[in-house]
């Protein structure tokens, strides 16, 4: 059972709409242009990245990105290129950055409070005040006339 | 009242994501507002063995509305971009992107030709270099050749009146 949603899982991740049949200088650069088309959005569909959409805009950003590779140019330049053109907004992988701080450090700062919150909890859960010596008492008798 | 600080969470969780609903997720704001007008040099269209280049309007504030006779929205703004040439403000340059030159042609005879000049973007390249991923754009560039404003979407009369209008009067003086 396992297998098979592994193999779904993956057959989901490749399921591709490129259709061009592009000719690379090298099986490097073939890899950094599928690994571009992978972490470029298309900003038509917005929810889809270069290499899943069949959208005329995606498919040429995605010959732009065949080219600038073959022209010699690095992914970084790529990206650069095309962050200079659509914004942050066309990647997936947001960078690093001042305004994207709350979207990178949030979710650890979340965990960390909320680990915080959960271990203060059963810190306090522990020290519950243990019940007087009548109350003990009491407890106890009643606990022997149930017995008897 | 212990319910209180998870009370306060859910509120402020509903109010953000009441903020996120109301934001347009189409809006991308472009990083091309504030930089150089992107270079092209391209055939006209009507008139291909002429080119035009956006150094020619150096000095001038000037309007590039990108259009394509396949596009839908382009119609509904047609009116209003009509409307803004009709003003004679500035020139109005239409960047026919990735379109058939006699479909775009017969576009514009069968509504009226709002343009001082439109140039023949085929392959969307020069499109590419100005960042337009959803047409009809409308960007206003200034007499220092920087691009000031950009509108996505189709120009309506509010959006007209209310913003490219003013921006224009602005640039100009």
């Amino acid at each position: 059972m396992r297998g098979l949603i592994f193999c779904l899982i993956f057959l989901a991740g490749s399921a591709h709409a490129v259709i061009e049949a592009y000719e690379f200088k090298s099986a490097q650069m073939e890899a950094s242009y599928l690994k571009l088309i992978d972490e470029l959005r298309c900003l038509v569909c917005q929810n889809q990245n270069l290499s899943g959409s069949n959208a005329d805009l995606a498919r040429d950003l995605r010959r732009q990105t065949y080219e600038m590779l073959m022209q010699g140019n690095s992914p970084d330049q790529v990206v650069q290129f095309m962050v200079d053109r659509y914004g942050d907004f066309v990647l997936y992988r947001p960078r690093l950055k001042s305004s994207t701080l709350l979207l990178w450090l949030g979710p650890f700062v979340l965990l960390v409070l909320v680990l915080a919150f959960v271990i203060r909890r059963m810190y306090r859960m522990q020290k519950l005040v243990p019940p007087n010596a009548d109350a003990l008492q009491r407890a106890r008798q009643l606990l022997s006339d149930s017995q008897e | 009242m212990r319910y209180r600080i998870p009370l306060a969470v859910f509120i402020i969780m509903v109010v953000l994501l009441g903020y996120g609903l109301s934001l347009d997720p189409k809006k991308v704001p472009s990083p091309l507002i504030g930089k150089p007008a992107p270079e092209f040099s391209l055939a006209r269209l009507g008139n291909p063995q002429q080119r035009f280049a956006q150094e020619d309007l150096l000095g001038q504030v000037w309007v590039l509305n990108v259009w394509a006779s396949w596009c839908v929205s382009c119609r509904a703004e047609h009116e209003f971009i009509t409307r803004l040439s009709e003003q004679n403000l500035v020139a109005v340059i239409g960047l026919n992107y990735k379109d058939d030159p006699v479909e775009a042609r017969q576009w514009l005879e069968q509504f009226g030709n709002p343009y001082t000049i439109s140039v023949m973007d085929r392959d969307g390249r020069v499109g590419i270099d100005w960042g337009v991923y959803g047409v009809p754009e409308t960007f206003i560039i200034g007499k220092d050749g920087l691009i000031k404003y950009k509108h996505i979407g189709p120009v309506t009369q509010e959006s007209l009146n209310n913003e490219v209008i003013p921006v224009l009067h602005k640039l100009i003086g």
